[in-house]
């Protein structure tokens, strides 16, 4: 068997969420090295574009980008996840890519209706992780706290970081944070770290006016949680002294919306009658209760050539107007690099 | 009552089938006109920028449609079945279109067999719509798809009969439907090829079932049913054609990474992939399927007798 090499697990970038993946896997899989691709740069972005279809959509093109570095720091197992959209399919393009390119590596593709925790498990042993049934179940529910808990905070800190008082003070508890989360075993521990970052959170002085300047922002999901992919908007946003908030996380995404079917087409106010596929509904959906809430400004962030998000356009144009937003713009992810 | 069906997107897919149904019902239906240049700048006008090609000249149609019959027949399709699904425009167009047009009356069936909507029970539920008994729409039904399956393989046989003919180069046009027979993007390639002395074969005039089995050689995890027909029939005819032309509109989701998957897989058969977009120039696209037919006669040697003189060119061929 090929198991004797050593293995190198390594996946793509998303936003934050690159902790709680090395969590797990580091926990699954202890006698393997969990590398996650190195951060992503202008070069990640061009190594990608380079070897992509012509018009295929953003996120392929980091992802790419994120394999061909990962491959270089010398990983052999990647990891890809799928969607409704194109997401599922780049799963088989990105190996056929990267095989041409004379990678030799083992391609996980962890996608399909079927998908559950057993079956994730199996693919575990398979890959060589020597956990139990019970115990992976308790790393996926640490796991799956860990992405909850990431969320709030960071929901916390978008909302306020525009008002803090001292410069980068919450950037720096949020890296501290972060770097604790890596290490937690327990999700005891978790929440223990949890309460602390909170608190601290809380404590650090901000000064919120009651009338400031509210946005939101809806779209695309890896151009809206990868930073890196939509040029820091939510900084620059709250530079400008404006509140920033998003509700299309991971952990919704994940958790909440496969529930939540039915009731998240309601929540689109009747502007939809179907679901227009993978997030474009969330995106209609969650502009109709910004809009609801009385927020002054909704941003729609979307790659070029998104599909989901282009046919929820219509019905966000309607919303900007029906509801009178002051602000409603459209962002749109260019295919190439920007210039530097 | 007359019933408006745009001649875009899934019309060339369901033709007989849509036509059967509403004439067997007594049901007068008006299909809008071949696309032009005013059905596509009206598309253009109403759709959002980055809609891609097929999808803008499709809301042109639905707007000429508008005010000259009582309904616009505009299905939603999500899915056939498990791992057979389609691009998310198909689950969007109903929606789409109400939100860009307001108040029209819109006849829809859903296809989403994974959730329990059947095309049957959608076709069943139109008839209800527009007024007629369960026994009828039953039977219209039954009748449509009679003949749909007789068309789809009448169409099959003449190709068949095209594909044995030696004497004339053949080009597999491998597309969506909607583009091949659009007026404005695949009328013209087909009238070149035709012009240079090549016999156009389509992929849709192919069987579709053994097209989806033979998809599984070249993808397994690939879900959009159209595009598993579209790789599946070049598979299948491959012995018999002598060069493939990828047309896609721009910038299509799914075409963007099949074409990919094609390129790199299929390596038998001379490819060039050619992309549409509202802007097409003529010229170009004429050069372009002029040297790849070229490049296929210059390299096979069947084709020997086809093969042009220097004089020809000399002569402003």
């Amino acid at each position: 068997m090929n198991r004797i090499l050593q293995q190198v697990i390594s996946f793509p970038h998303m936003g934050n969420y690159h902790v709680p993946i090395t969590n797990l896997l580091n926990h699954l899989f202890k006698n393997h090295i969990v590398l996650p691709a190195p951060p992503i740069t202008k070069r990640t972005l061009e190594l990608g574009s380079r070897y992509s279809p012509e018009f295929v959509c953003v996120p392929f093109k980091y992802n790419l980008g994120n394999y061909i570095e990962a491959l270089e720091n010398g990983a052999n197992v990647l990891i890809q996840a799928g969607g409704g959209c194109r997401f599922g399919y780049y799963a088989e393009i990105q190996e056929l890519i990267l095989r041409d390119l004379g990678y030799d590596f083992r391609f996980i593709k962890l996608f399909g209706n079927k998908l559950n925790y057993y079956k994730l498990y199996r693919l575990s042993r398979t890959l060589g992780s020597d956990v139990s049934y019970p115990q992976f179940l308790y790393y996926a529910l640490l796991t799956k706290k860990m992405i909850e808990k990431i969320d709030v905070i960071e929901e916390y800190i978008r909302e306020n970081i525009g008002f803090e008082t001292q410069e980068n003070s919450f950037e720096h508890l949020q890296e501290e944070f972060l770097n604790e989360l890596i290490k937690v075993n327990t999700i005891k521990s978790l929440n223990k770290t949890y309460k602390k970052y909170s608190g601290l959170l809380q404590s650090l002085p901000a000064d919120k006016p009651g009338d400031c300047l509210k946005v939101g922002i809806v779209g695309e999901l890896y151009t809206l949680m990868e930073p890196y992919s939509n040029y820091f908007i939510e900084k620059e946003l709250a530079k400008n002294k404006i509140q920033v908030s998003r509700f299309i996380t991971v952990s919704f995404i994940l958790f909440e919306k496969p529930r939540l079917k039915k009731r998240i087409l309601k929540e689109t106010g009747g502007y939809l009658e179907f679901e227009i596929g993978a997030d474009g509904t969330d995106s209609v959906a969650k502009s109709t209760m910004l809009a609801k809430k009385g927020y002054d400004g909704i941003i729609h962030i979307k790659p070029f050539g998104c599909t989901p998000e282009v046919n929820a356009m219509p019905m966000l144009q309607n919303i900007g107007k029906d509801y009178k937003i002051r602000y409603f713009i459209s962002v749109l992810i260019p295919r190439h690099p920007r210039p530097a | 009552m007359m019933v408006g069906i745009p001649r875009a997107m899934l019309y060339y897919r369901y033709k007989e089938l849509w036509e059967t149904f509403f004439s067997k019902l007594n049901i007068k239906i008006r299909i809008s006109e071949e696309t032009n240049k005013k059905i596509l700048n009206d598309g253009i006008n109403f759709s959002v920028d980055e809609s891609c090609l097929p999808s803008k000249i499709y809301m042109g149609h639905v707007y000429s449609l508008i005010g000259k019959c009582d309904y616009i027949l505009i299905p939603r399709v999500v899915n056939y079945g498990e791992g057979n699904s389609v691009c998310v425009k198909f689950n969007a167009l109903y929606d789409i279109v109400r939100n860009t047009f307001g108040n029209i009356k819109i006849l829809t069936y859903n296809i989403d067999m994974e959730n329990g909507c059947f095309e049957k029970k959608g076709f069943l539920n139109m008839g209800k719509v527009l007024g007629k008994s369960y026994l009828d729409s039953i039977k219209a039904y039954k009748n449509a798809k009679q003949a749909q399956r007789t068309c789809n393989r009448r169409k099959a046989d003449i190709q068949n009969k095209i594909m044995d003919r030696k004497d004339k180069l053949k080009i597999l046009i491998v597309s969506h439907p909607y583009n091949i027979y659009d007026k404005l993007i695949g009328y013209p390639v087909i009238q070149y090829i035709n012009k240079l002395g090549g016999t156009p074969v389509f992929t849709d005039s192919i069987d579709r079932r053994q097209s989806l089995a033979e998809s599984k050689d070249l993808s397994k995890s690939l879900y959009w049913l159209y595009n598993k027909e579209l790789i599946g029939s070049i598979k299948l005819v491959e012995d018999k054609i002598d060069g493939v032309i990828l047309l896609t509109a721009f910038p299509c989701g799914p075409d963007s990474l099949v074409n990919e998957l094609i390129m790199r897989k299929s390596k038998k058969i001379p490819t060039i992939n050619i992309i549409c977009d509202e802007l097409q120039g003529e010229a170009g696209l004429q050069t372009r399927i002029e040297s790849f037919m070229d490049i296929i006669i210059e390299k096979s040697e069947k084709y020997n007798c086809l093969k042009r003189d220097e004089s020809d060119f000399a002569a402003g061929y």
